[in-house]
């Protein structure tokens, strides 16, 4: 059993791509069975990955999730910083200043409101839950404009774990119930344009979340949505670690 | 060609991040100030441009591709290495800051939609 283990930690990285592989897939099933693709197959394997993480922090009562298992040690490095930071990057690929011009001003007003008003209700709602600290309350703040966003600005300001889950966490409920309310929503918004589209993704971000809840809606919608979601990202992942935090430290 | 995008991106981010930390030592904090962020803009403008000029091979937007395809896939396995057992008992936390945003940002939809240009 023991060389198994040593094999499996050597070889940490390709190990990890296999489980995160099992979750992905036992997650698109959870998601197609139990809530017939309303919440997709993605969010389920995130919040599956902070699951485990839990469970294994109880068995381990060590900080790093399921890498502290015997095994499993391949999960800091494919979910470490440097990974996850590259793939955030790739992501930027396809978005266009040209598609966003159109939209003219409101795009991008729409933008910084989506990211300034979700940092701040984030900072609030994690001030008034009694945490103190600038670091901390940029992250959490950082985490509400998407799951993303929450654990690059977290790292780059040197977070704690615990904190940096919380900011993972409210992203997918975010990211959840945009998925789920888009489509509820939509009539009552006037979200039926290309034009609306961009704003929506603007003011809401989570790529994820309005890809899926815009598909639900007018599959058409979507790229229009994803595109200015996916400028959100940048734009957290820029002001959240810079002009926000800076604005926190000098508040607190 | 395939490289050649995963080198761009290596790029952008190497560039990018770079320019974070040194915003950081300028700045005198202990952080990364907007590292990730500086990198996608990096990403968007040299895609744009290298596209502009018909130098954007499909096959460099495969090799970019792959690794945002693989970013989900890495979210997941980051948010399984984090110390949920001590942030579990901030869970309402985690739900209110999830929650709030999206109903304050969804205020203002109506009244950017009427701003907007009408095409």
């Amino acid at each position: 059993m023991e060389y198994i283990i040593t094999f499996l930690d050597k070889n940490g990285l390709v190990f990890a791509f296999l489980v995160t592989g099992i979750i992905m897939y036992f997650s698109e099933g959870l998601s197609k069975t139990l809530t017939r693709g309303k919440i997709p197959g993605s969010a389920i394997s995130i919040f599956m990955g902070l699951v485990l993480a839990y469970f294994a922090g109880l068995q381990t009562l060590g900080k790093k999730g399921i890498a502290d298992i015997p095994g499993f040690s391949g999960f800091d490095q494919m979910g470490g910083p440097v990974f996850r930071d590259f793939a955030i990057v790739s992501t930027a690929m396809g978005a266009s200043f040209a598609i966003i011009k159109k939209t003219g001003p409101i795009g991008v007003l729409s933008l910084f409101l989506g990211v300034i008003i979700s940092f701040l209700s984030g900072v609030i709602i994690a001030y008034a839950l009694g945490i103190t600290d600038a670091e901390s309350l940029t992250t959490i703040g950082a985490g509400a404009c998407t799951f993303v966003v929450g654990p690059v600005t977290g790292t780059a300001l040197g977070a704690s774990s615990d904190i940096i889950a919380i900011s993972i966490a409210a992203g997918v409920v975010k990211s959840i119930l945009v998925t789920i309310g888009t489509p509820l929503i939509a009539p009552y918004i006037g979200l039926k344009t290309p034009q609306s589209a961009m704003i929506f993704g603007g003011l809401m971000g989570t790529t994820s979340g309005t890809a899926a809840g815009l598909a639900a809606t007018d599959p058409k919608l979507v790229p229009y949505g994803a595109m200015t979601a996916t400028f959100y990202t940048g734009l957290g992942c820029l002001l959240c670690p810079s002009v926000l935090y800076f604005i926190m430290r000098a508040i607190i | 060609m395939l490289l050649r995008g995963v080198a761009l991106l290596a790029a952008c981010f190497v560039a990018g991040q770079i320019l974070g930390e040194t915003l950081g030592r300028l700045l005198g904090i202990q952080a990364n100030v907007g590292g990730v962020g500086f990198a996608m803009l990096f990403l968007i403008l040299s895609q744009n441009e290298l596209e502009k000029r018909g130098l954007f091979h499909l096959e460099m937007g495969e090799g970019i591709t792959f690794w945002s395809k693989m970013y989900i896939p890495i979210i997941v396995a980051m948010s399984s290495v984090q110390n949920v057992r001590v942030a579990f008992s901030n869970g309402l936390l985690a739900l209110l800051a999830g929650i709030i945003p999206v109903i304050a940002c969804l205020a203002l939809m109506p009244l950017l939609s009427k701003l907007a240009p009408k095409d």
